[in-house]
């Protein structure tokens, strides 16, 4: 039974089609890991099984017949922020807390389109506002790995904190995130798997419960790049129902991954080294900077000027974007409704009682930087910003082809180590909100760990639609890291 | 800049939120450090640089003038807090 769990979704596929595992054995196996590690990770907001099951029946005949898209029979999570046509989605708010769309996102679509089997919806942080999974109104979600000296439950990271623990702890192939500030590439930094985040455009949005529209990107969450490069290929393409989504082929992703980084040009962006440090990420680094030279590339070091208004940039912009988007949520045609005596009263009470605290914070500030007075002090001049953060990235891009920083600041803390102060949070985001400003795709593997056990994440930044390079020498640094530690919470550690 | 308690319950009142005496006093403190951080903005020389409206990526498109969905009213109005027939309810907005 153990040895389902030693499954990546690359060769679970190929078991699939040989017929040495059926798909109902597969998604039964899964669902019983769930069963048995979820009310404690807390990882799955809604569990699916019965639809599964369902799905997995249909797949075994397709498969038996030789048939079946590319993911078929495949057990996977979806991040609670994807609409799914009959299956309740939430986006870990209670304002959302019985919506059952009717209708499904496009991203979702395509992955059920190629025969994928969900197994539920993953947590997150409240509409996808944090950096720990600890806003999510249904409930922290535990990392499953621990220190080597301690106990403490550790956050996976935010937002896709859900999807990241899932997928570390073996109870799903692969999963879908999204991240607009570092949401897919911090939590997978944090449980030691591999996340992409796609060009902004590549994958539709379609149906993804906007936090800030002008950064949300979906991408896929598992633990390679193969895994994740078979999960883009399904999820991304242009859909005409996202006015943002770029009308580009979608290459077979899977066949970069063994191109090599021979004449490579890899910056190193020495703004990225910033003050207070930890000297285990720069050690990660110069690892990562030390395996890319030894397989043929050529480093250099560059200079992304504006890094440091990366982050406050991003706040103004995303958090503007998100008062609006979150406007709409006034208990009238959806979601949950408080009555009050007048309209206003209804929308006051209903968005006092359906909102949390860092979602009412962030739609306060964004209140705030557009309103009569302030627009053109802080909107205005972060979205001014914005555009030169961006050239930064196009000119370091005229000398070097991709761009090797660090994931994160950390590894994962303990819950209770999380700050109070909402800028220290903030901080979390440092090295992955420039590549979300710019609008360029990234991407975070795990390279080592650090010298209390937990996983430390390596992040890759490449050029518009280059998705092609930064797994070619995502690849060369998943094998030189060969990273095969398992955390301490695991569907394949019998109970 | 600085951001006063008055401010942050006019902002609340704005996007709706409603806030008790006591959650204005929380969020005047938290939203004045992070104001006071993002200030660091004015350090940046922004004369004659353009504002980004996204990525200027996608390419603006036109389609043909013809209705491509709807007729679905149920589903539209499925997830309703409350109805009356095809209609969501409010409290009496005119007197």
């Amino acid at each position: 039974m153990s040895s389902v769990f030693n499954y990546t979704l690359a060769s679970a596929r190929e078991a699939l089609r040989a017929r040495k595992i059926s798909a109902v054995e597969l998604v039964d196996a899964h669902i019983d890991a769930i069963e048995r590690l979820d009310d404690g990770l807390n990882s799955f907001i809604t569990r699916t099984p019965e639809q599964a099951r369902l799905a997995a029946k249909e797949a075994d005949a397709l498969l038996a017949k030789g048939e079946g898209g590319s993911l078929c029979g495949l057990p996977i999570g979806i991040k609670d922020l994807f609409a799914t046509e009959g299956v309740r989605t939430t986006a870990a708010s209670k304002i959302l807390g019985n919506f059952v769309p009717p209708y499904e996102s496009t991203v979702t679509a395509n992955l059920k389109r190629d025969g994928a089997i969900s197994l539920g919806k993953l947590n997150l942080d409240e509409f996808a506002m944090g950096s720990t999974n600890l806003t999510s109104a249904f409930g922290g979600v535990e990392n499953p790995w621990k220190r080597r000296d301690s106990d403490a439950k550790l956050v996976p990271g935010g937002s896709s904190g859900g999807s990241a623990a899932a997928v570390a702890a073996g109870l799903v192939l692969g999963a879908t995130g999204t991240d607009t500030g570092g949401s897919i590439r911090q939590p997978a930094a944090f449980c030691g798997i591999t996340g992409i985040k796609p060009t902004y455009g590549r994958c539709s949005r379609f149906g993804t419960i906007a936090f800030a529209s002008s950064l949300d990107q979906a991408g896929p969450m598992a633990r390679n790049l193969q895994d994740c490069a078979i999960l883009l290929e399904s999820m991304a393409g242009f859909d005409p129902k996202d006015s943002t989504s770029v009308n580009k082929p979608v290459p077979h992703y899977e066949a970069a991954l063994g191109r090599g980084v021979k004449g490579l040009k890899v910056g190193i962006p020495k703004e990225y080294r910033i003050d207070g440090l930890p000297a285990e990420i720069e050690a990660i680094w110069q690892q990562g900077i030390n395996w890319l030279k030894e397989a043929g590339a050529e480093v250099v070091d560059i200079s992304l000027p504006h890094t440091k208004y990366g982050l406050p940039a991003y706040y103004i912009a995303a958090l503007a974007e998100a008062s609006s988007n979150l406007a709409r949520y006034d208990g009238v045609r959806f979601g949950e409704r408080v009555s009050g005596a007048s309209l206003d009263a209804l929308y006051e009470a209903t968005r006092a009682a359906g909102f949390g605290d860092e979602v009412k914070r962030r739609i306060l500030l964004g209140t705030y930087v557009l309103s009569s007075g302030y627009y053109d002090a802080y909107y205005l001049r972060a979205q001014k910003v914005r555009t030169l953060l961006q050239r930064d990235f196009l000119k370091a891009y005229e000398t070097v082809d991709i761009i090797l920083a660090p994931t994160a600041p950390s590894g994962a803390f303990a819950w209770d180590e999380k700050p109070t102060d909402p800028v220290q949070v903030y901080l979390n985001d440092v090295f992955t909100v420039p590549a979300s400003m710019a609008g360029v795709p990234a991407l975070s593997v795990p390279a080592g760990l650090d010298s209390r056990g937990v996983p430390l994440g390596l992040q890759l930044i490449g050029r518009f639609f280059d998705e092609e390079a930064l797994l070619a020498a995502g690849s060369v640094l998943e094998k030189a890291a060969s990273f095969t530690h398992r955390p301490t919470i695991h569907a394949g550690v019998s109970a | 800049m600085s951001l006063d308690a008055k401010t942050v319950a006019k902002m609340a009142r704005l996007a709706r939120v409603g806030l008790s005496d006591e959650q204005v006093h929380t969020y005047q403190k938290e939203m004045q450090g992070i104001i006071g951080w993002v200030d660091q903005l004015n350090e940046v020389d922004v004369t004659d640089v353009p504002p980004m409206i996204g990525t200027g990526l996608a390419q603006p498109r036109l389609r043909d003038d013809q209705v491509t969905d709807g007729n679905c009213r149920e589903k539209v109005l499925s997830n309703a807090p409350d109805r009356e027939g095809p209609f969501y309810t409010v409290p009496k907005v005119v007197e």
